[in-house]
């Protein structure tokens, strides 16, 4: 399959990369945006998903500070 | 006398003034990634640097290397293991260390003096130095704010593994209660995101960082 890893920061964790980002808009003409968030993206093929998740949790994201989600894509 | 090993992987960049520093309190000599052997080593520091360029996350790669399933191992049957900024960073996503490093508050990347406060932890690396004695010694890091969970903080804190703090009004990445260095349960693994090896010799400004090895070497002697 091919798949899909977003990484996301932990909700509640100061994000300082999505904050700037957030700041800079106004000044850009950009209003009302908020709560912007940067993360990860990882697109990767597996012979076998099922290991998926674990393969996540080791290497792709650091689950003490970020969340990830699998997508199947196609 | 002390026989200091100092990781070098690709992409670090500190191991010659680790290897310096380390050689001024005893004899050192570098450990390649690749090396699996530790034999006739009693310290290993892993040093600051940006191991295998710091992709995915700083230290999540290193992790895997040979040499630090050996360091480990080194730790788990007690051998004292020092890791210093990229190095810190790598111990804490091996599990060596609880807590994770993330990107500094104000993004920036920082190089500066700091001032740190010892907190009295017991540590190899911390007999010398008195609990309320503060240290000079520099940091230069993107991503050394210190976090680690409300609850995980708390036994942190109870299990006195909070070894360094920056001092008041000196935390320049926003690291949780100013924490600057921690050390695991056992005492033996320390890892700090300020450089003492950058702080042996007054050329450069301080010589306070020398304790840190020396503690060790006069506990190894």
């Amino acid at each position: 399959m091919r798949a899909r890893v977003l990484i996301r920061p932990k909700e509640g964790i100061l994000d300082p990369q999505g904050k700037a980002v957030e700041r800079s808009l106004p000044a850009l003409g950009f209003e009302g945006i908020s709560h912007v968030h940067v993360g990860r993206l990882v697109e990767l093929e597996a012979e076998d998903s099922s290991r998926l998740s674990e393969l996540c949790e080791k290497l792709l994201a650091n689950p003490l500070i970020e969340d990830f989600e699998v997508q199947e894509i196609e | 006398m002390t026989s200091w090993g100092v990781l070098q992987f690709p992409g670090s960049c500190d191991e010659r003034d680790a290897l310096h520093a380390c050689s001024l309190a005893g004899e050192a000599r570098l450990v390649w990634h690749e090396e699996r052997d530790l034999n006739g080593l009693d310290a290993i520091v892993v040093p600051g640097g940006f191991s295998y360029g710091d992709y995915l996350r700083a230290g999540a790669i290193a992790r895997f290397s040979p040499a630090m399933e050996a360091v480990a191992e080194f730790a788990g049957g007690g051998g004292p293991v020092l890791g210093i900024c990229n190095g810190f960073q790598v111990l804490c996503e091996s599990g060596l260390l609880p807590g994770a490093l993330l990107q500094n508050e104000g993004i920036r990347f920082l190089c500066r003096q700091v001032d740190l406060v010892a907190t009295g932890a017991d540590s190899v690396f911390l007999h010398d130095i008195e609990e309320g004695e503060t240290l000079s010694v520099p940091v230069k890091h993107q991503s050394g704010r210190f976090y680690a969970p409300p609850e995980q903080l708390d036994e942190l804190r109870e299990r006195g593994q909070v070894a360094l703090r920056y001092a008041p009004g000196q935390n320049p990445n926003g690291s949780v209660d100013d924490i600057a260095g921690v050390v695991n349960e056992a005492g033996n693994v320390l890892g700090l995101m300020p450089h003492p090896e950058h702080a042996v010799d007054s050329l450069t400004g301080s010589t306070d960082g020398l304790a840190l090895f020396r503690s060790l070497a006069g506990v190894a002697a």
